[in-house]
C-alpha cells in the first residue's frame, strides 16, 4: 500500500479511458483493471472514480448500459464511444510527449555531470 | 443544451439520484463480494467496502455536479436556503421587501405614465409619420379654415392634411339635452389617419358639399357604450346637436380617442357643419384661427426639412396673397398628441423630472438595503467563516447572498408592480376635472412589466454587491478564533458612505416636495386679477337651445337682470370666457390709432380679449385703476369703447399713465376709445407673465357670443344660491342646459397641473422621508446593538447619559447632518427645474430652507429615538452576566 503513488490531477480520466478501451466494464471493474494494468502502483480513492465517470459520460466519451456482472449483480457498464477512442489516442500522445519532455529535462545533463 | 440538460435532470432528480445510488451500491456490493472471497464474513466485508469507498455523501454531490445537473439545482437549493434564512428574520425581510416595493412601485407608476404619454403616442397606424402643422413663430397650431384648405391643397409633402377643432355642444337624443365635447373634423380626418370604424361608417371628404351639407355624427366607442348601451341599432338614428338634426352613421373603434392625448371627444361631426354648433360660420374667415389643429402623415421618404420648406413656400404665398391676415408666416412640424410643445414640453419636463426623482428613490432604497445587507453580512461573518472552513467555496457563498438579494428584490418588485398597476388603472379612469373631457390616458403594457422586472433585478444586484468585498476578505481562521470582526475603529466604511448618499437623496426629495407645496400654496393666494372667493359662475351656451343672432344678446340681458333680482346677490357680470377657466383665450390683433395700413405685420399687440357686461368688474372683483367701467349706454349705437389692463397700456403707449382717453384700432379698422384701465391678471395659466388684455362691451361685438359665463357675487351659502339660480333658469328657459359652479371649482383646470405636480412630489417626498427614517434607524439600531457591551462598560464606569448617547449615536447624527446638508444643496439646485411647472416655485425661500432642516432633524430624532432609548436603558450588570 505504502509504495502506491497518488495519481496526478487530470490523469484519472486518461486512466479510465484506457481501462475501458479494452472492453465494457462496470465501475468496480474499471478500478480493478486500472490496478491490473498499472501493476497496482496507483492509488485511487474508490468513490472518486464515479464523478470522473459521470463527467466523461457527459462529455460524450463514454456510453453506459445496465448489465449483469459475472457474480450475478446488476451493474452499470461503461464503453468507449468513437469520440472517446479518438480522445484516448490524443491524450495518450500528449502524455507521451509530456513524459518525454519532462524526462529529458530531469535526466542528468552532460555539462551538469 | 446545457441548460436543457440541467432542467431535465432537475425534474428527474429523484430518478437520477436513485440511479447514482444504485450504482454506488453495486460498487460496494461487488467489492464486498471480492473481500468475502478472501475469507471475511459478509458483514465485515460490507463494512470494509464502505470504508474503502470513502465519503459517500461527498461523492454523491460531486457526481451530481459532474453530470451537469447542478446549475438549476444549485439555484433552487440556494433559493430554498435563502427563503429559510429570510423567514428566520421576518422583520428584516419585511422591511427590505417593503422598501423595494415602494421604490419599484414608484418607478413603475412614473414609467407607466411616461410610457403612455411620451413613449407610446396615439393609437393610430404609423404614428411615426404623423405630424401637426404648427406656426414657426408661436407655440400654437391653430389655423384659419381657408388657410387650412390652402395648406391641404397646395402641399406636396403630405399624404393628406386633416383638420379638427374641439368644441362643446348640447347633444339631444330626445330626452334631456346633455353637454358633450366633440371634434369638428375635416371630411378626410378618419381616412387620412387610417382608422377603421368599429360600427357603421365614418364620414369622408366626398360627403362635404359646402356649409352644413353633412349632418353626420360618428360616436366615440365610450360614449356609445355609456349612453347607447352598445345598441347596434343606433346607426341611422336622428339626434339633435345644438337643436340641429344630425344622423348617427358610425362608431369609432375603442382605442381611438381622437388625436389629442388628454381630451377625449364624445363624438365627431364634419367641420363643414361647424356653423350649426358654433352659431357662427368661420369657414370663410381667413383672419381667425378657428381650426385647432392641422395634421397628416408625411409621404414616404419625405424628410422633416423638405416638409417644412414645402409648408413655408405656402406660407410665403399666403403672405403675398393675404397681407391683411398674414405677417411673416412660417411653419414647423410638431407631434400632435400633446399639441406640440404646448403641452408636450411641460409634460415631458415634468415626467422626466419625476422619473429622475423616482430613480433617486430606488437608489436610496438600494443604498438603504445595501447597508442593511452589509450589516447582516457582518453579523453573519461567523456563519460565513464556518462555511468556508467546512469547504464551501467563496463563490458559492456569494451566489447564495446574491440569491437572497434577488429574492427580496423580486418579491419587492412584484409587490410594487401590483400596487402600481392598481394606481395606474385608477389614473386611467380618473377624470380630474369633471366638466372637461380630461383623461390621463395610462394603460400599463408589457413594457411596464419588463421595466419593473429589470429594476428589481438591477437593484437586487446593486445592493447585493455591497457585502461582496466583506465576504471575499473573510479569513475563517481569524473570525472563528476572535469572534465576529471586532471594532474596526473610526474608519469610514462603505456603509457610512451609503447612508450619507441615501440621506442626501432623501433630503433632495424632501426639499423638492416642500418647494412644490409652497409654490402651490402661493399660487392659490396669488393675485389673479379677480377674486374667485364668494363668486359663482353660471355657464350657458345659448345656441345649444337654438338662440341665434339678436336673440342671444336679449336672452343674456334677461339672465343678468334676473340674477340681479336674486336676494343676497350683490353684483352680476357676464363674460364670454372666464379667465383661467379653460386653457383657451381669444386674442385680437391691435394697431395704433395712427396705423392706416392694417396688415398683420404692422400690428402692435395681440392682447387677450374679453367681451363683458357693465357689471363684470364689480362682480369679478377686478380693481378699476383709472377711468370708468362700461354702462348699458355703451351699446352698438355709440362709438366703440374698451377697458384695458395696465400691461396693454404699457405695451401700446410705453407707459400706463394717461392711457385713458386715447384710441387704438381693431383689425377691421374700428377705432376704439380707452375709457378705463384695470389691474393686470392671470388669463391663460397661473404661470404666465403679465399679458396684455382688453375688455370690450359684449353688446358692441359684431356677432353675439353664445357661450358665456355669468359671475354672481354673493355672501350667501353657495348651495342655497345654486338652488335660487336653478329656479331662475327654469323660469327663463327650461330647455337651456347650463352649469353652476363656484369660481374656485372652475379654477380646477388651471390648478390641475400644479396640483398634480405637488401631489406627486409630495408623495415622493414622503417616500424619501420614510426611507431616510428606516435608513437612519437601521444604522443607529445596528451601531447600538453592536456596541452594547462597550456601552454597558461605559455606564458601569459612570458615564453620563449624554456621553452614552454621544458614543452610541454620535456617528449616526453626524452622518445625518452631512447627508442632509448635501441633499439640501442638491435639492435647491434641482428645484430650478420645478419652476417650469409649479408656479412661484422658488428654492431660495427661507420657509423651505427652515422646513427642510426641521424635517430632517425631526426624521433624525424619530429614527434614533428607539435606539437611543435602548442605549440608555442598558443594564450593565445584566449585560455583563450574559456575556
Amino acid at each position: 500500500m505504502t509504495d502506491q503513488a497518488q495519481i496526478l490531477p487530470g490523469t484519472l480520466d486518461l486512466l479510465i479511458l484506457r481501462a475501458v478501451s479494452l472492453g465494457p466494464l462496470h465501475g468496480y471493474g474499471i478500478l480493478l483493471r486500472i490496478g491490473q494494468i498499472s501493476g497496482n502502483a496507483l492509488l485511487i480513492e474508490q468513490g472518486a472514480l464515479y464523478p470522473g465517470l459521470f463527467r466523461l459520460v457527459r462529455q460524450g466519451l463514454l456510453k453506459t448500459e445496465w448489465g449483469t456482472s459475472e457474480n450475478n449483480r446488476k451493474a452499470k457498464y461503461y464503453e468507449l464511444t468513437a469520440t472517446g477512442r479518438k480522445r484516448l489516442q490524443q491524450e495518450t500522445d500528449n502524455w507521451n510527449r509530456l513524459v518525454a519532455a519532462i524526462g529529458s529535462a530531469l535526466s542528468p545533463q552532460p555539462e551538469e555531470a | 443544451m446545457k441548460v436543457l440538460d440541467s432542467l431535465r435532470s432537475l425534474f428527474h432528480r429523484s430518478q437520477v439520484d436513485s440511479e447514482v445510488e444504485e450504482e454506488l451500491r453495486a460498487h460496494i456490493a461487488l467489492r464486498a463480494d471480492d473481500l468475502e472471497s478472501t475469507g471475511m464474513s459478509r458483514a465485515q466485508a460490507e463494512r470494509r467496502a464502505r470504508i474503502e469507498f470513502g465519503g459517500q455523501e461527498k461523492f454523491r454531490e460531486e457526481c451530481h455536479e459532474a453530470r451537469g445537473g447542478n446549475f438549476m439545482e444549485t439555484v433552487v437549493n440556494d433559493a430554498r436556503y435563502s427563503l429559510r434564512v429570510l423567514w428566520k428574520s421576518p422583520g428584516f425581510t419585511a422591511a427590505a421587501v417593503l422598501t423595494l416595493a415602494l421604490g419599484i412601485g414608484a418607478n413603475a407608476v412614473v414609467f407607466g405614465v411616461l410610457n403612455s404619454l411620451i413613449l407610446r403616442p396615439l393609437d393610430v397606424p404609423q404614428t411615426e409619420s404623423l405630424f401637426m402643422v404648427k406656426h414657426g413663430n408661436d407655440i400654437g397650431g391653430g389655423q384659419s379654415y381657408p388657410d387650412y384648405l390652402d395648406l391641404r391643397d397646395r402641399n406636396r409633402t403630405f399624404d393628406d392634411l386633416a383638420a379638427y377643432s374641439i368644441t362643446v355642444a348640447g347633444f339631444d337624443t330626445g330626452e334631456n339635452p346633455s353637454r358633450t365635447w366633440l371634434y369638428e373634423a375635416s371630411g378626410n380626418y378618419f381616412d387620412s389617419l387610417r382608422v377603421q370604424p368599429y360600427l357603421g361608417r365614418f364620414f369622408h371628404a366626398s360627403d362635404e358639399h359646402g356649409p352644413n351639407s353633412a349632418p353626420y355624427v360618428v360616436l366615440s366607442y365610450a360614449y356609445w357604450h355609456d349612453h347607447f348601451q352598445d345598441d347596434r341599432n343606433v346607426l341611422g338614428r336622428m339626434v339633435q346637436v345644438d337643436k340641429h338634426p344630425f344622423t348617427i352613421i358610425g362608431v369609432a373603434p375603442p382605442g381611438f380617442h381622437g388625436t389629442l392625448l388628454f381630451g377625449y371627444p364624445d363624438f365627431w361631426i364634419p367641420m363643414v357643419n361647424q356653423d350649426q354648433v358654433d352659431g357662427i360660420s368661420w369657414l370663410d374667415a381667413r383672419g381667425t384661427r378657428n381650426v385647432f389643429m392641422v395634421l397628416g402623415h408625411l409621404k414616404p421618404g419625405v424628410t422633416h426639412a423638405q416638409a417644412v420648406a414645402d409648408l413655408n413656400a405656402i406660407g410665403a404665398y399666403l403672405d403675398k396673397s393675404y397681407p391683411q391676415e398674414h405677417g411673416k408666416t412660417t411653419y414647423e412640424l410638431a407631434r400632435p398628441e400633446l399639441y406640440g410643445d404646448y403641452m408636450g414640453r411641460p409634460v415631458r419636463a415634468f415626467l422626466t423630472a419625476l422619473m429622475v426623482l423616482a430613480g433617486l428613490i430606488l437608489l436610496a432604497a438600494c443604498a438603504n438595503l445595501g447597508s442593511l445587507f452589509a450589516a447582516r453580512a457582518m453579523d453573519r461573518s461567523r456563519e460565513v467563516a464556518l462555511r468556508l472552513a467546512l469547504g464551501s467555496s467563496r463563490r458559492r457563498i456569494l451566489r447564495q447572498l446574491f440569491t437572497e438579494a434577488l429574492l427580496i428584490s423580486l418579491v419587492g418588485g412584484a409587490l410594487g408592480l401590483v400596487g402600481s398597476l392598481g394606481l395606474l388603472r385608477w389614473l386611467g379612469s380618473w377624470q380630474p376635472v369633471p366638466r372637461y373631457p380630461l383623461h390621463v390616458p395610462v394603460a400599463p403594457d408589457a413594457k411596464v412589466y419588463v421595466v419593473a422586472l429589470l429594476l428589481a433585478v438591477v437593484s437586487g444586484l446593486l445592493f447585493g454587491i455591497v457585502p461582496v468585498r466583506q465576504v471575499l476578505r473573510t479569513d475563517p481562521y481569524q473570525i472563528v478564533k476572535a469572534g465576529e470582526g471586532g471594532g474596526k475603529g473610526k474608519r469610514l466604511t462603505l456603509r457610512d458612505v451609503l447612508l450619507v448618499v441615501q440621506i442626501a437623496i432623501c433630503a433632495v426629495l424632501v426639499t423638492s416636495s416642500l418647494v412644490a407645496v409652497r409654490g402651490l400654496v402661493r399660487s392659490l393666494h396669488s393675485d389673479f386679477g379677480f377674486n374667485p372667493q364668494n363668486a359663482m359662475l353660471v355657464g350657458t351656451v345659448l345656441d345649444m337651445a337654438g338662440y341665434r343672432g339678436e336673440a342671444v344678446t336679449v336672452m343674456q340681458k334677461r339672465m343678468i337682470h334676473a340674477f340681479e333680482g336674486i336676494p343676497g346677490v350683490t353684483s352680476v357680470g357676464l363674460i364670454d370666457w372666464a379667465p383661467l377657466a379653460n386653457g383657451d383665450v381669444q386674442r385680437s390683433v391691435i394697431f395704433t390709432d395712427e396705423t392706416t395700413d392694417l396688415r398683420r405685420a404692422n400690428a402692435v399687440a395681440t392682447p387677450v380679449t374679453f367681451a363683458i357686461s357693465p357689471g363684470y368688474f364689480q362682480a369679478a372683483g377686478t380693481t378699476l385703476l383709472e377711468g370708468r367701467s362700461f354702462t348699458w349706454h355703451d351699446d352698438a349705437r355709440v362709438p366703440h369703447v374698451a377697458v384695458v389692463n395696465r400691461e396693454f397700456a404699457r405695451k401700446l403707449f410705453g407707459t400706463s399713465v394717461g392711457a385713458v382717453g386715447r384710441y387704438f384700432k381693431l383689425n377691421d379698422g374700428t377705432r376704439v376709445e380707452i375709457v378705463g384701465m384695470v389691474e393686470d391678471g392671470k388669463y391663460h395659466s397661473l404661470t404666465e407673465d403679465a399679458d396684455a388684455a382688453i375688455f370690450l362691451p359684449f353688446v358692441q361685438l359684431v356677432a353675439p357670443v353664445s357661450g358665456s359665463s355669468l359671475v354672481l357675487r354673493s355672501e350667501r351659502d353657495p348651495r342655497q344660491l345654486a338652488v335660487a339660480v336653478q329656479s331662475t333658469m327654469r323660469d327663463l328657459d327650461p330647455g337651456l342646459p347650463y352649469d353652476v359652479q363656484s369660481w374656485n371649482q372652475e379654477l380646477d383646470l388651471a390648478l390641475f397641473a400644479p396640483r398634480v405636480a405637488t401631489i406627486s412630489l409630495g408623495v415622493l417626498g414622503v417616500m424619501g422621508a420614510m426611507l431616510s427614517i428606516t435608513g437612519i434607524f437601521g444604522m443607529a439600531a445596528y451601531s447600538v446593538s453592536r456596541r452594547l457591551r462597550e456601552l454597558g462598560i461605559r455606564i458601569a464606569l459612570g458615564a453620563q447619559r449624554k456621553e452614552v448617547l454621544q458614543a452610541a449615536l454620535g456617528r449616526a447624527v453626524k452622518l445625518l447632518a452631512v447627508g442632509s446638508v448635501a441633499g439640501l444643496i442638491l435639492g435647491l439646485l434641482a428645484t430650478k427645474v420645478l419652476a417650469l411647472i409649479v408656479f412661484e416655485a422658488s428654492p431660495r425661500d427661507p420657509v423651505v430652507l427652515a422646513g427642510v432642516v426641521l424635517a430632517m432633524s425631526l426624521l433624525g430624532v424619530l429614527a434614533t429615538w428607539i435606539p437611543a432609548q435602548r442605549a440608555l436603558s442598558i443594564d450593565p450588570l445584566r449585560l455583563l452576566r450574559e456575556e
